[in-house]
């Protein structure tokens, strides 16, 4: 896929929680160009002082009717706090569409979109699109307490919701890979998260049989396969999560699960 | 328009504008930005004999206008390269140049070897100067004995333009770049990157893999302008300046400084688009102050 350094204007940001911003961008000119669930965008941040580097961000909706790509961005430094800064009619540099998608799973099977905290993000746009495909997606979602599960309402549209939060407050008390959703069986579950949580949602998956696919965030500096940063260790060595990735099927990956 | 046309060695480049080795991968990566033959060359990454795995992740972290890396030259190996990847770049029309390391002068001189029969590989850099990998590498760059001894096998491998990459991370760089120039280098790079450690603070743990990596980015740019101007001034051979060029105003510096092409490495991340944006300042550079041949401010300083 050609890629492309574009302008994007602010439509909105969407203050979620103090530390999530939903940026919802329209390019300043021309549609959005093809991309593809599971991939990211290199976000250029120009007004922070302490970074330089673009910010990897993975596409939580690209909405055509509307022209709209929509990124949720989590305040983890200085660049991630600088984008959720951005104000309604200022414009963001992006490179885009970057890294691989998600795998079709077969005809008819039952599908389980696991999302951990900012790692929601991506399973919007793959939900939405395995609908329209003709799936019935399901989706679990983890977070810290009922406050932080994003995004609720906009899933709930596309299918059933799980919800598993660490204080009780929504769904189930505890960890997301404790739900009794990632007990059952599904034919393919994909995932993004914490390292920690998608192992372990890796390793449900393998105990149950499914599929599984997991998104990666390993720390990037281009994002083009050019500077070999962002590395996992795979069956086939070393290779760049920008690239090869960021969707691993776990049988690639060299976790110990 | 002004002639931006610059020699390095026997080899004419139709600007001075380069790109630095493991910035730029094989040039492909960055061909739906630029149009690759707009650039004076690319310097592709750095090519050993046998594949290397490189380092464990994690092997970057961004700091104050900089970034630490610690690849260690995670690379297919030459044959590879000769194979797969220069049949897709050698019809480019600019200068590829490929970056070669080793971890024994004889894995130098094989690779050199190989390389010497290739048409369109006209240039090596020979690089004596990553802080990444346990052996060769640095530990020939930082002796005067070292670095001359590499040069002087790799000139006998390959019969085309030899450049010699130079560390930042030693006493005198300038003494180095007269034992390169003295066993025949035809031209000398500067600098790869300054050794450099950063610690997670909350987890008590370097951020890397490796504990210590190479810094680049703006923040080694100053470092990088002295160490040029300190060689361009002690040596007879062309000089290529790099160091956290990150636009035209940069490369500019460096070549009043005194390099006679400059060669644009981190900030290919932030803008893949950067390298002809600094052709096209140049141009307008030279329009600007009525240049009508770059060579002209090449080490007025």
């Amino acid at each position: 896929m050609k890629k492309y350094i574009l302008d994007f204007r602010v439509v909105e940001n969407r203050h979620l929680h103090e530390l999530y911003s939903l940026l919802i961008l329209t390019p300043t000119e021309g549609i959005i160009p093809e991309m593809r669930p599971g991939q990211f965008v290199q976000v250029a941040v120009d007004n922070s002082k302490t970074t330089f580097l673009r910010r990897p961000i993975s596409v939580n909706l690209v909405d055509r009717a509307n022209n709209q790509l929509w990124l949720l961005v989590r305040k983890a430094g200085d660049g991630t706090r600088a984008l959720c800064e951005k104000k309604h009619g200022e414009t963001i540099d992006l490179i885009l569409p970057l890294g691989n998608c998600f795998s079709m799973p077969a005809e008819g099977a039952s599908v389980l979109l696991v999302g951990g905290g900012v790692g929601v993000a991506p399973m919007l746009y793959w939900g939405y699109e395995l609908k329209r495909l003709g799936f019935r997606p399901e989706f679990l979602l983890g977070a810290r307490s009922a406050a932080d599960v994003l995004e609720l309402d906009e899933f709930t549209g596309i299918g059933k919701v799980y919800v598993s939060t660490e204080d009780g407050s929504l769904g189930e008390p505890g960890l997301i890979t404790s739900n009794s959703a990632l007990s059952r069986h599904s034919d393919f579950i994909y995932c993004c998260g914490p390292a920690p949580m998608m192992k372990a949602v890796a390793a449900k998956a393998r105990k149950v049989g499914a599929e599984c696919e997991v998104s990666l965030e390993n720390m990037m500096a281009c994002g083009l396969g050019a500077c070999l940063c962002c590395v996992e260790n795979t069956v086939k060595g070393n290779v760049c999560v920008c690239t090869e990735g960021p969707v691993f099927n776990i049988n690639e990956l060299t976790w110990q699960i | 328009m002004a002639n931006l046309e610059v020699k390095i060695g026997d080899l004419s480049f139709k600007n001075p504008v380069l790109t630095a080795s493991g910035t730029f991968g094989y040039g492909e990566e960055f061909s739906d930005f630029i149009d690759l033959e707009r650039l004076g060359g690319f310097v592709v990454k750095g090519t050993t004999l046998s594949h290397r795995e490189g380092n464990p992740y994690p092997r970057m972290v961004e700091t104050p206008s900089g970034m630490l890396n610690a690849v260690g030259l995670q690379n297919k190996g030459v044959d590879y390269f000769i194979e797969n990847i220069y049949p897709k770049i050698k019809d480019i029309d600019s200068h590829v140049i490929v970056n070669v390391s080793g971890a024994t002068i004889s894995d130098y001189v094989a690779v050199c070897e190989k390389l010497n029969a290739l048409d369109r590989i006209n240039a090596i850099e020979v690089n004596i100067s990553c802080p990444n990998v346990k052996q060769g590498g640095m530990a020939f760059g930082t002796t005067c004995e070292g670095a001359a001894e590499v040069t002087k096998a790799v000139r006998k491998a390959f019969s085309k333009t030899v450049i010699v990459k130079l560390s930042p991370n030693v006493t005198d760089i300038v003494s180095i770049a007269k034992s390169v120039e003295a066993e025949g280098a035809d031209s000398v790079s500067l600098i790869n990157t300054l050794l450099g450690m950063a610690v997670d603070v909350e987890r008590r743990r370097p951020y890397l893999s490796t504990v210590t990596g190479g810094l680049s980015g703006p923040a080694v740019r100053p470092i990088a302008v002295r160490m040029v101007w300190q060689v361009a001034h002690a040596v007879e051979i062309p000089v290529i300046g790099l160091g956290g060029i990150m636009n035209g105003r940069d490369a500019i510096e460096f070549m009043l400084a005194g390099a006679t092409a400059i060669e644009v490495g981190t900030a290919n991340f932030i803008d893949p688009a950067v390298t002809v944006k600094i052709i096209e300042y140049m141009e307008g550079y030279c329009k600007r102050h009525g240049i009508a041949d770059i060579n002209e401010i090449i080490g007025v300083i």
